[in-house]
């Protein structure tokens, strides 16, 4: 499995650190409310620290490039047939940075 | 059906023309009491339960392809209670001694080989840690017995101990832990409940679940409308796709593990050794193959087939802590789906509609857990109450923050 870093080019799976889906773009904000009981967690950081799609077919999750530019990668992929169809910066996207 | 010696060879001089099927091969019924989705270890070992403690026989096990086609029949069969947390620690116990009558209780032969597990360390920070867990089982009424160099030296000669990245300092031995026939433990769960009378029903697909005034009704298959007052998803890998269909997120993420086996050998490995550190676990099946795998491939998958950077790093993993594995040759390697959840442990529990209930999250724990496992769903689906043993594996324990992580590796799927 190869992904194609927009700045390094195509890489070997190896020199990459897969993190998780895509919901990790979608933190809410530092003062997001907690529910009650006092230590539960609101519905929105519980969907985006632990309640994944998880979709057997195309798919969306993020990785970084440890062993390269070291840039986090918003990679567009097929988790039943491995293909990968999309490599962006997330830093180039709207919203910015992981 | 009577198995014997006699009779193997018997049916070897009549060409194997004499054997029989073991269950039936029912149609599904219009509607049943229960139906359970996915005939896996926990979906098979559930419905015997329901059957044989709670009475329960107007049931289905749904499966999509073949009994013992999933992970039930693609992992590295190890069975052991060495877990430390309040949760887990109860419920592998539990499990454990189940697997020990296991044999008497089906009247099949699941070759439980209770051969000791042994955990290497390889530093005093680990070794304390290792001391702890020792002490944790020890508590919950299990055996761990710390060895040093020498004496781990006398049990596994042909380890490296002085690598310069992982010079091994000593290991955790847990005796009773071991291994099993992985489908053997299907086959036995399946010809036992169906001989209580459960519909064992293969190559039928769940399309679609359905819900009714926040109840469960049935579900839609391939082979047809099933009503059912109450409903089971255990379907390992594709648990969150089947819960979906009854409108929920779950919290996993599926994720591929692999295995590997060589030919066979002369017995030389007798435990199970696991090598956290070095992402490499081994033991010897009854065939003399050594069968061995890793950690995951780390990045989520639904293929059942691994990638090569993962398969490269366990052999070296292995020539690393055993070099003398290097004149095996590698017969066959394989993938299976994992349900992998944040803190790495498992669910039972019912869900906020009405008859529908969820038994996953397996990590790659499962195959252990196989008989407490449709032990306690069996008890909750009955009863309506958590059994006593799988009270903390609550589905809202996330939202709740009562993670259950025994590797201490934090909130990220694919880290435990
Ligand atoms: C390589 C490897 C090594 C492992 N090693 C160990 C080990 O040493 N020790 C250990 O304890 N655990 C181990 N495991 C984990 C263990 O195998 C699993 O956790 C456990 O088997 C999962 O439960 P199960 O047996 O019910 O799953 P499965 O056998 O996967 O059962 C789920 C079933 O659901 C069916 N299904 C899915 N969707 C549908 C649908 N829509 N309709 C109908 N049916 C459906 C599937 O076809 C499948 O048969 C390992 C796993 C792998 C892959
Ligand atoms: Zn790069």
């Amino acid at each position: 499995m190869r992904l194609t870093c927009p700045l390094c080019g195509p890489r070997d799976r190896r020199e990459f650190t897969y993190l998780g889906a895509e919901d990790y773009l979608h933190r809410p904000a530092p003062d997001a409310p907690r529910d009650a009981p006092p230590d539960a967690l609101s519905e929105a950081w519980d969907s985006y620290l632990h309640l994944r799609d998880n979709p057997a077919g195309p798919t969306r999750d993020l990785w970084y490039h440890e062993q390269g530019c070291a840039a986090w990668l918003l990679v567009s992929r097929n988790t039943i047939t491995h293909e990968i169809t999309g490599v962006e910066l997330v830093a180039n996207r709207k919203g910015g940075a992981a | 059906m009577r198995y014997s010696g006699w009779k193997v060879l018997l049916e070897g001089l009549r060409g194997n023309r004499g054997w029989k099927p073991v269950w039936r091969d029912p149609a599904p019924k219009a509607h049943y009491d229960a139906v359970i989705i996915g005939g896996g270890g926990h979906g098979l070992s559930t419905a015997y339960y329901l059957a044989k403690n709670h009475g329960l026989t107007n049931i289905a096990v749904l499966e999509k392809g073949y009994i013992g086609g999933g992970n039930v029949g693609r992992n590295t069969t190890i069975v052991r209670a060495d877990y430390m947390l309040p949760g887990n620690a109860e419920f592998y116990s539990h499990s454990l001694k189940l697997w020990e009558g296991l044999e008497a209780e089906l009247n099949y032969n699941v070759m439980l080989s209770q051969r000791g597990i042994i955990r290497l360390f390889h530093s005093d920070g680990q070794r304390d840690a290792f001391v702890r867990r020792g002490n944790a089982m020890i508590n919950q009424g299990d055996d761990a017995v710390l060895l040093d160099r020498e004496g781990l030296r006398e049990q596994l000669p042909y380890l490296d101990y002085d690598q310069a990245r992982f010079p091994v300092h000593g290991g955790l031995l847990h005796p009773r832990g071991g291994t099993a026939r992985h489908d053997a433990v299907a086959w036995g769960y399946a010809r036992a409940a169906d001989r209580r009378g459960v519909d064992l029903i293969q190559n039928c697909e769940v399309t679609g679940i359905d819900v009714e005034g926040g109840r469960v009704r049935g579900v839609q298959t391939t082979r047809g409308v099933i009503r059912a007052d109450k409903v089971a998803i255990i379907t390992a890998g594709r648990s969150g796709q089947v819960a979906a269909m009854a409108g929920m997120r779950l919290p996993i993420e599926s994720h591929i593990l692999q295995a590997f086996v060589t030919e066979g050998l002369k017995p030389v490995i007798d435990h199970v050794i696991s090598f956290g550190m070095g992402h490499f676990y081994i033991s010897q099946s009854d065939k003399g193959g050594l069968v061995f795998g890793g950690d995951l491939d780390f990045h989520s998958s639904y293929a059942q087939r691994g990638n090569l950077p993962m398969a490269e790093h366990v052999m070296e993993a292995a020539m690393t802590l055993m070099p003398m594995i290097g004149r095996a040759r590698v017969l066959r390697s394989w993938g299976g789906i994992m349900d992998m959840t944040p803190d790495g442990s498992p669910v039972i529990d019912r869900t906020h509609i009405d008859g529908l209930f969820v038994d996953c999250g397996w990590n790659y724990g499962g195959f252990k857990a196989v008989p407490a496992s449709g032990w306690c769903m069996a008890h909750l689906m009955a009863t309506g109450e958590s059994h006593e043993v799988a009270r903390r594996f609550r589905l809202n324990r996330f939202a709740t923050g009562h993670l259950i992580d025994e590797e201490g590796s934090g909130s990220q799927h694919n880290l435990h």
